[in-house]
């Protein structure tokens, strides 16, 4: 007879009933971290995102892009539509510092001497150190209603005197302050994709958990429907939309219109990548132990499918956004997105967009350094999410 | 044949021979063939028949060990008695303990289930996978009282509290999450989730071969105490015979789906009257090192494919005793002796070896 060895044996153990030593003796063993033991799921993503350096770095100015959205009107030193005939093209601004101490550190910059040239009459504006233009924090200026609601005129940073100008990152072709542009185009350029982006994840999830879950026959149905869906050439049904939707919207309206249009046939991406996830929990030992214990249908999804999956679908969302605002200025700049009068970092390249211009004021190339800024940092939050995004790997 | 289950006798103390035991859970050519795709329309190709009408006795408080190779459809057959398979054909008789009646659990509705799912338990081969992360132990263990019983907070907690201790963890871990502990925990973790609703029956499917060999004995050990405390009755699957020996009653050899060899353990491992069983055995490593190592019989190939079962005999490729009948011939399972079964046509004359000390 084969007998199991001798220290194993029933009577030669150790009991397992209340001393604490099967289990000392079983923490031993490789494996158990109960430093671990105590996070909950998103304490430990975050633990592994703040060890991504890169990321922090992109979370934080993705923080500080949202926040100028936020507070544009009062960030910006003036309003996007304010013009100067006078100053067109007119280049940046350096702010100078008065040490003098008077009273307090004083701000200003130097204006501008503009001459017209005798034979082509384009103005040019050199520097005038004999004019100064003080400057200082939360000066009276041009007066906005913040959100639309609340009447102010205080901006953070700009002229002590409110009929006076200065153009920090210079001028454009009507001499409106490109600063005040970039800011109130973060605005439209951040947010006006985003509802888009909503409905194509609420669709996506939508279908992908049904067709993962139920499998058989609605799976089927809504397969073929993605393939359909994905055979649909964007672009000229972008032009279709453009040509469809009623010009009297205003520009803003038209746009809005069509990215969310559009983001009804742009789920099909997640829903394949949900299907996928659900498909394989639902094979999973501990979703199959949930069914075990009796769990219904939807208890199943929500409690045990659903957060196992939630941390890839903010990780997917966090790369939609960067796409979302590319694609804005991608399509802004071909001329088929938003146009002028709507201001957006895709309106402004698209005035940036002739040789003769970038010679004349290199610096309406700028909205495309908030665009690069922006969608790198996005991504690198992204990567960070999609890395730290399962800690149970 | 046995007998019909309404007409068992009365429970018999656990110390009488194992035929006489009543059947706690009865299989009746019990089936599951998966449907094999192909090609990128995924039409079904053909049928993997991973459990091809196995009739199966599990008497009460007795622990049955299925053993057989990886492949042989032991989890399959596992997880169709727990109906996380839908059985393709066969009966799947529990006896009812409210009234001592029969069911057919393959028969019933979702719904109708129910209350045979707390009688029906399972522990998961991989403590890793079948614990969810983002879960406290209390939420593990105390999920399915809280699904069946609707149990409140505090009663959940004291509960929960008991079960943790009968498995020897510690209930004041109750709020972390299982990445805290070891595997020899976690496993601890799983079982305490089995017994929660007091089943009458644990399916263990290869419960110990994940965790580390000084660990294993610790678990193996607490199922046994387990057995003994709640009047278990086990379905203990594994492919490691050395374990079979130390936990098992009965064992049951399955081969490509079907039941080659069934027997005490005793008599089984002494005396195997299937060449597949002999083989199995010839592989257990001897725990004494002095003893002289019988030889091992090195079975050619691997298991057969259970899309496409071999004619005749289904281990005949492998056989060393193959002889023409058997490429023809199925060999049925039957009564060789009294308490023993094979499905080999040359059980009787076969002088096959066991191991013994
Ligand atoms: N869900 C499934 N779909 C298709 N085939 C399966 C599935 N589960 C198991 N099988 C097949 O059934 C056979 C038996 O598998 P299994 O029951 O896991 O064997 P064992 O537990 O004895 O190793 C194998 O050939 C396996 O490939
Ligand atoms: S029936 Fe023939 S092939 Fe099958 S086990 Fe017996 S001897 Fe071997
Ligand atoms: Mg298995």
């Amino acid at each position: 007879m084969l007998s199991w060895p001798r220290a194993l044996s029933r009577k030669g153990r150790r009991d397992t009933g209340g001393g604490s030593s099967p289990e000392e003796s079983a923490a031993r063993e490789a494996g158990a971290d109960p430093e671990l033991g105590r996070a909950s799921q998103w304490r430990l993503v975050w633990r592994k995102f703040r060890k991504h350096k890169l990321a922090v770095g992109g979370a934080v100015v993705v923080l500080a892009v949202y926040l100028v959205v936020v507070f544009a009107e009062f960030l910006a030193p003036a309003s996007a539509s304010a013009t100067d005939e006078r100053l067109t093209y007119a280049p940046p601004q350096t702010i100078q510092v008065d040490f003098s101490f008077s009273d307090g550190l004083d701000f200003y910059v130097y204006g501008y001497e503009t001459r017209r040239d005798p034979e082509t009459f384009e103005q040019k504006h050199t520097v005038d150190t004999s004019q100064k233009i003080p400057l200082r924090l939360l000066p009276r200026g041009e007066s906005y209603e913040m959100w639309g609601l609340i009447p102010m005129d205080r901006h953070l940073f700009g002229p002590v005197d409110a009929d006076q100008r200065a153009y920090f990152l210079g001028a454009d072709r009507s001499g409106r302050d490109l600063l005040s542009r970039i800011i109130h185009g973060a605005r439209v350029s951040l947010s006006i994709g985003l509802i888009g982006v909503v409905v194509s994840f609420a669709l996506g999830l939508f279908f992908g958990g049904i067709s993962g879950y139920f499998g058989g026959a609605p799976d089927t149905a809504i397969q073929r429907l993605i393939e359909f869906l994905m055979a649909i050439p964007t672009l000229p049904l972008w032009l279709a939309l453009s040509a469809a939707v009623p010009p009297d919207w205003g520009p803003l309206m038209r746009y809005f219109a069509i990215t969310t249009i559009l983001s009804v046939i742009g789920w099909t991406g997640l829903a394949r990548v949900v299907r996928g996830r659900f498909l394989s929990l639902r094979e999973d030992d501990f979703v199959i132990a949930a069914r075990l214990d009796g769990c219904g249908r939807r208890r199943i999804i929500f409690r045990h499918m659903v957060p196992s999956m939630s941390s890839h679908v903010i990780a997917s969302l966090s790369m939609a956004v960067p796409a979302m605002i590319l694609g804005e200025t991608a399509m802004s700049f071909l001329g088929l997105g938003l146009q002028s009068p709507a201001v957006s970092w895709g309106v402004l390249l698209q005035e940036a967009q002739n040789v003769r211009t970038i010679e004349t004021a290199p610096w309406l190339m700028l909205p495309g350094l908030a665009v690069f800024v922006t969608v790198l940092a996005m991504n690198f939050v992204g990567d960070g999410l999609r890395d730290s995004a399962d800690p149970y790997k | 044949m046995n007998p019909p289950p309404g007409k068992d006798g009365p429970v018999t103390s656990t110390t009488a021979a194992p035929r006489e035991d009543v059947a706690l859970l009865e299989t009746r050519g019990l089936t599951k063939h998966f449907p094999l795709r192909r090609g990128l329309l995924g039409r079904v190709a053909g049928q993997v028949r991973a459990v091809d009408g196995v009739d199966l006795r599990v008497p009460a408080r007795r622990t049955v060990a299925l053993v057989g190779e990886s492949g042989c459809g032991k989890s399959t057959l596992g997880r169709c008695l727990l109906r996380v398979y839908e059985p393709t054909a066969g009966q799947i008789l529990f006896r009812d303990p409210a009234d001592g009646g029969t069911v057919d659990l393959a028969a019933l509705d979702e719904a109708a289930l129910k209350p045979y799912r707390s009688q029906i338990r399972m522990v998961f081969q991989d403590p890793f996978a079948s614990l969810n992360p983002r879960m406290t132990l209390l939420q593990i263990v105390g999920e399915p009282l809280r699904v069946n019983r609707g149990l409140g907070r505090e009663e959940l907690e004291e509960q929960v509290a008991e079960l943790l201790r009968r498995v020897g963890l510690r209930p004041e871990h109750m709020r972390r999450y299982p990445n805290a502990f070891s595997g020899g925990q976690r496993q601890r973790v799983g079982i305490a989730r089995a017994l929660a609703l007091s089943p009458r029956l644990v399916v263990a499917d290869e419960a110990v071969s994940a965790l580390d060999v000084s660990v294993r004995a610790q678990i193996l050990n607490l199922l046994k105490d387990l057995q003994d405390e709640e009047d278990l009755t086990y379905l203990f699957i594994s492919h490691d015979l050395g374990v079979v020996e130390y936990m098992a009653d009965e064992v049951v050899v399955m081969y490509v789906g079907r039941i080659v060899e069934t027997g005490a353990t005793d008599e089984l491992y002494g005396r195997p009257l299937h060449p597949y069983t002999e083989a199995l055995l010839s592989a257990v490593p001897d725990p004494d090192p002095t003893a002289r190592r019988q030889e091992r019989i090195v079975l050619r190939g691997e298991v057969a494919d259970p899309s496409r079962v071999p004619a005749g005999c289904p281990f005949h490729p492998r056989c060393f005793h193959a002889r023409d009948r058997c490429a023809t011939e199925v060999p049925a399972l039957r009564e060789i002796r009294p308490g023993r079964k094979a499905a080999c046509h040359f059980a009787e004359e076969l002088e096959l070896r066991g191991v013994r000390s």
